[in-house]
């Protein structure tokens, strides 16, 4: 009996084929094999010796059957080694393209904003890009004489031959805005107005159409200081960087009173500008408590309501940001700057995540 | 505005130094814009002493020098005539720039004797032109710096300067006195008081002042007086020093007078010759058509109702704005007569415009000047000339009168507290108004009468805020409206946008904005470009119409990109169109463009040239994403900057389109410069509908145990039956048992003929509650070959 194990397991070892290990199969546990012939002679046997003869040959049957399904995931496992040895590619050659495209700086920084204010309590509120003259200036405390309107630099839309109405303009700010939504929603109010405006100035650093975001809140017992808490809280949310410190100058401004320009803090190194450290001071928004005329003119009771606005360009914050030096390329839609200075689409911001990458 | 630091001690008695001014001033709302020291540049050059001079052994011309410095004797050679023994000098040593020749000096041999520097020329320090010979100073010890012994000596030449932006609320400050007065409200010193002394006339003023009724009301006051036997020259050192330190070019004593007091109390003033004047002055309104020298040297024409000045000959003066050349003072000029009106702001500012000058005296009337100085203004000018030029005093002679100016607010004081959210003490906002020429009268606040700005209440507020200083201003936190966690604060149409951005940037565009003003041709391709549109100022004419759509201006950054050698991009925007010239008619678009190939060449293969099923499969992903319905109608007939052919409407029937995508006009890409072919697509988000919003949940998922069939057929139709219409007629056949019928297969001529076409589609059929026989599925079949040739009138393919 070892006999015919040690033939069988041998011949397993050595089969070198599928065929071959089937025709030792036969041999050995098929029907007719070997082992088949063995277990007819077990009738003849004594009822002892099939004792032992029986568990015996059966033993073999199982061990020659696993020895071949052994062999047999062997033999299949080195055909597929083989085969995938031939079935070599060269991963170095690029993957198949997957089109990405880019989100303008303007849409990016006008969602961070949005997140930042709308924490604070502040909808959107939108208006017209062409607007009356009352909305873009008198409503403003802008009266016709006024060298702010000289100094706006406004674009003027055509009046046709008899139509004697002041010209419309395009909106050199988004303040309008703000007039718009008083008369539609009235006190109290908190907005943020982005959008694009328009002032007739073509040079290095300045472009006929910018975005800016106007801020505005209005309630029974609104400060000054709250308006600096509101502007502190966003340039530090805004820039992400922790107690980013203003600093309030007075100046002027027709639709608020008091007024201030608002400065961050920033330096110089080697001709770099950082925003949020260092001693230096960048102007970076106009702002102040609205004037009494100006909420008249909303329709709004000044002597029952104040509060603050403020203006600021979106697209200068972008730039301060993000790096971004030349204002004129963000209209110009030069595909290597899309591709640089663009935001992918899934770069979407949240406070919860973090507003930038 | 410009002015000295010396000038503005004149008006204010001050121990500060210049950095505390200047951040005081720019805190006070009078921001800082420059300022130059010219004490910086000479700071380092110290005096020295010439102890022996000879003659260079081998140049006539130089002179070898042992100067005496503080760092002992020096050798320097020296070409100045005046280079001698016995002058203090000012010494320029090695290692030091000098800024008037713009080099650093080193050690230098002359002809072979060494030299150790030089002894400078005021043109080479920059403090004159003077170049003759090197600077003697008349007194000084060696080794003492030469700023000190200018600041000593000669301070004008070490004057700061400083520059600062004026808003337009505040005229004031256009005078250094104003200035001052700011500054000693802030507690920087006390502003000096200088009285005016009226100066008596010796004889009544021989020229006659008028002021026509109808002109009242833009010169309610016009006074002057003659002076005779003047003598015009040179000014003296001193004026001519201020004059230029902030920029103005000094031309005689008479002029320079009122230039000074321009500046010095924004008091604008002007002479006429007398001798050139015709009979008496005449302030009037121009009938128009009339012309006049101005001093500028340019002739103006002036319009009907401009003010003017006017002598027997006619215009002698620009009332206000600039004097005219005929009457103007001269060196030979010895009897004059000195103006000081007083003119309505809005009329200056709108002849100013009008005629396009900036002058001083303009920027300060249509700013606001103190009314109440216009005769002061004049007794101080008449002062100086008497001092400067000699000569003798008329009366004064004034026409009109002064207007009344004067006006009081209420100061609520705890109103101030309550707008600027910081602890200002009453008595200290009393304080401050009192110092900036407010008169406390109980709690009515009296106006000075140079601050024609302040116009209620809130001004006082301001006044008083900004003295206070607003750097000192603490945070506060903004209460929200709503408790808890805030609410969303975008509109539909603001999320619609959003997920539009990033679809379309996910599908592979690139977001672009462009000028919301195109050209009137490109305007006027994508039906645009008329009048109503038209803007009155244009930039250039590259710019003169509001866009009517997004394309021209996406085709006009793909031709700058094509011309850059990027052939392949796309594309988008979204933003506002518009279809006329009053507010509110603009749409907002969201329009991308395609052009050249799908993907740069690659090794896949994958790389095609774009067509119309890439716009059409971008334009439904991103209706998609703003939420339009899946189910929309494909029409033609959109707009002639399409390629009639390719193109489709997507819409919500007839009249509801929500987009167009399609191949573009090859005639406008040719206009347009754009390398055709492009594919592009137009969509109109706020033609959306509005979902009908009945909370999140969503309806139960309905799934089918019973295994769906399908079965292709293929239909021989006539080549312009379109494929949606096959679809319908499949899906209609039977609508409980079809859930869905896709076209896999198109194939055009060929052994169908001329003319035909085979489209071949998949149906799917989901049974519900028992699993479909074979003759079920014939049946539904024979239903579907039946709907479909009777709906394109073509048959199965055999």
């Amino acid at each position: 009996m070892d006999d015919l194990k040690n033939k069988y397991l041998g011949q397993i070892a050595d089969a070198g084929d599928e065929n071959a290990l089937e025709a030792i199969r036969l041999a050995a546990v098929g029907k007719k094999g070997e082992v088949a012939l063995k277990m007819r002679e077990l009738g003849k046997m004594t009822p002892e010796e099939r004792q032992t003869a029986g568990p015996a040959l059966n033993a073999l049957k199982d061990e020659i059957n696993s020895a071949l399904a052994a062999k047999k995931a062997a033999l299949a496992d080195a055909a597929l080694d083989e085969r995938l040895r031939s079935e070599w590619l060269d991963v170095t050659l690029p993957g198949r393209n997957r089109p990405q495209g880019t989100l303008h700086p303007v849409s990016q920084v006008t969602e961070e904003l949005t997140a930042i204010f709308a924490e604070m309590g502040f909808s959107v509120a939108e208006g017209p890009r062409i607007d009356t003259d009352w909305y873009n200036f008198d409503a403003l405390n802008i009266p016709g004489h006024h060298p702010a309107r000289a100094e706006m630099d406004t674009f003027y839309m055509a009046r046709a031959e008899g139509d004697n109405r002041p010209p419309h303009v395009l909106r050199t700010h988004t303040s309008p805005v703000q007039i718009r939504t008083m008369e539609a929603q009235g006190a109290p109010l908190r907005i943020i107005c982005p959008g694009g405006v328009y002032r007739a100035d073509y040079d290095q650093t300045h472009t006929p159409m910018f975005h800016q975001v106007e801020g505005l809140a209005i309630d029974k017992d609104i400060s000054m200081a709250n308006l600096k808490w509101v502007l502190e809280e966003f340039f530090s949310a805004y820039f992400e960087i922790d107690g980013i410190k203003t600093r309030f100058r007075a100046s002027h401004f027709p639709f608020t009173e008091p007024s201030a320009e608002v400065d961050i803090q920033c330096s110089w190194v080697d001709g770099t500008l950082k925003v949020g450290e260092g001693d230096g001071w960048l102007e970076v928004l106009g702002s102040g408590m609205v004037h009494p005329k100006v909420l008249q003119a909303g329709g709004i009771d000044p002597n029952e309501w104040q509060g603050f606005a403020f203006g600021m360009g979106i697209d200068r914050i972008a730039m301060l940001k993000y790096g971004i030096p030349d204002l004129r390329a963000f209209f110009d839609s030069d595909l290597r700057w899309l591709r640089h200075y663009g935001f992918a689409s899934l770069d979407q911001p949240a406070l919860h995540g973090g507003l930038s990458r | 505005m410009k002015f000295t630091l010396s000038w503005l001690k004149d008006h204010l008695d001050t121990t500060a130094t210049l950095d505390e001014i200047a951040e005081a001033l720019t805190d006070l709302g009078l921001e800082v814009e420059e300022i130059s020291n010219p004490a910086d540049a000479l700071k380092d050059f110290t005096l020295g002493y010439v102890n022996h001079a000879e003659k260079h052994p081998d140049a006539d011309k130089l002179r070898v020098c042992k100067v005496d410095t503080d760092e002992g004797e020096m050798q320097i050679i020296c070409g100045a005539p005046n280079a001698r023994e016995g002058i203090t000098v000012v010494v320029c040593k090695p290692g030091m720039y000098v800024p008037g020749i713009d080099t650093t000096i080193g050690v230098g041999k002359i002809r072979g004797v060494e030299s150790f520097g030089m002894m400078a020329s005021e043109r080479e320090l920059e403090l004159s032109e003077e170049h003759d010979g090197i600077i003697e100073l008349p007194s000084g010890k060696v080794g003492d710096k030469f700023i000190d012994w200018l600041a000593e000596n000669d301070p004008a030449k070490v004057d700061p300067v400083i520059e600062i932006a004026i808003t337009p609320n505040r005229p004031d400050a256009l005078g250094v006195e104003g200035i001052a007065r700011d500054l000693a409200a802030r507690g920087l010193g006390t502003l000096k008081q200088h009285p005016v002394e009226p100066v008596p006339g010796s004889f009544p003023c021989p020229v006659e002042v008028s002021i026509d009724d109808d002109t009242l009301d833009g010169c309610p006051a016009f006074a002057g007086r003659v002076i005779k036997g003047v003598k015009n020259g040179p000014s003296p050192q001193w004026l001519q020093d201020r004059l230029r330190a902030i920029g103005l070019r000094p031309i005689s004593r008479l002029v320079d007078v009122t230039n000074f007091f321009t500046f010095d109390r924004n008091r604008p003033l002007h002479v006429f010759d007398v001798d050139k004047v015709s009979g008496g002055l005449r302030v009037h309104r121009a009938e128009g058509g009339e012309t006049l020298e101005a001093l500028d040297e340019k002739t103006y024409t002036l319009q009907p109702g401009m003010m003017v000045i006017s002598d027997a000959n006619g215009p002698e003066s620009l009332a206000g704005i600039m004097g005219g050349e005929e009457t103007g003072v001269t060196d030979e000029t010895v009897n004059v007569f000195v103006e000081s009106a007083f003119w309505d702001h809005v009329q200056i500012a709108m002849t100013g415009r009008a005629l396009k000058i900036n002058s001083d005296a303009r920027y300060r009337f249509e700013r606001g000047v103190d009314p109440l100085f216009t005769a002061d203004g004049l007794e101080l000018a008449t002062q100086m000339i008497l001092e400067l030029c000699g000569g003798e005093a008329s009366e004064v002679v004034l026409a009109g009168t002064l207007p009344d100016h004067s006006r009081a607010y209420k100061l609520d004081t705890d109103r101030v507290q309550s707008l600027v959210g910081m602890d200002i003490p009453a008595d200290t906002q009393r304080d401050t108004l009192t110092a900036l020429g407010f008169r406390l009268d109980g709690d009515m606040a009296h106006v000075p009468s140079w601050r024609p700005d302040v116009q209620g209440e809130a001004d006082l507020v301001e006044e008083v805020a900004r003295v206070a200083s607003l750097t000192k201003l603490e945070g506060r936190p903004l209460p929200r409206l709503t408790q808890g966690v805030p609410n969303p604060v975008m509109t539909p149409m603001q999320r619609r946008e959003q997920a539009a951005r990033r679809m379309a940037a996910a599908l592979g565009y690139h977001e672009c904005i462009t000028y919301s003003f195109i050209d009137q041709a490109s305007a006027a391709l994508f039906g645009g470009g008329d009048d109503a549109t038209r803007l009155e100022n244009p930039i250039s004419s590259e710019m003169s119409h509001m866009r009517p759509a997004l394309l021209p201006g996406l085709l006009q950054a793909a031709a700058r990109n094509q011309a850059r050698g990027f052939m392949d991009m796309a594309l988008f925007e979204l933003g506002p169109a518009f279809h006329g010239g009053e507010p509110g008619e603009q749409h907002t678009l969201i329009s991308g463009l395609l052009v050249g190939r799908t993907e740069p060449k690659d090794v896949h293969g994958a790389s095609r040239p774009i067509d119309v099923f890439d716009v059409k499969a971008d334009a439904e992903a991103i209706l998609s994403a703003m939420g339009a319905p899946a189910k929309v109608q494909i029409l033609r007939g959109a707009q002639g900057w399409w390629h009639p052919g390719r193109h489709g409407k997507i819409c919500l029937g007839p009249k509801k389109v929500l987009g167009v995508f399609g191949e573009l006009h090859p005639k406008v890409l040719t206009e347009m410069g754009v390398k055709g072919p492009a594919m592009a697509f137009t969509l109109w988000p706020g033609e959306i509908p509005m979902p009908r919003k009945t909370g999140a949940t969503r309806p139960a998922l309905a799934l089918k145990d019973l295994q769906a069939v399908e079965r292709d057929f293929a239909f021989v139709v006539d080549a312009d039956v379109e494929a949606l219409t096959l679809v319908n007629a499949a899906s209609g056949a039977d609508k409980a048992l079809i859930v869905d019928v896709r076209v896999f297969d198109e194939f055009i001529g060929g052994s169908l003929g001329e003319g035909k076409k085979s489209l071949a589609v998949t149906v799917r059929l989901q049974p519900s509650d028992k699993t479909l026989t074979e003759a079920e599925i014939e049946a539904v079949s024979a239903k579907i070959v039946e709907k479909v040739s009777k709906a394109t009138g073509g048959s199965l393919r055999g």
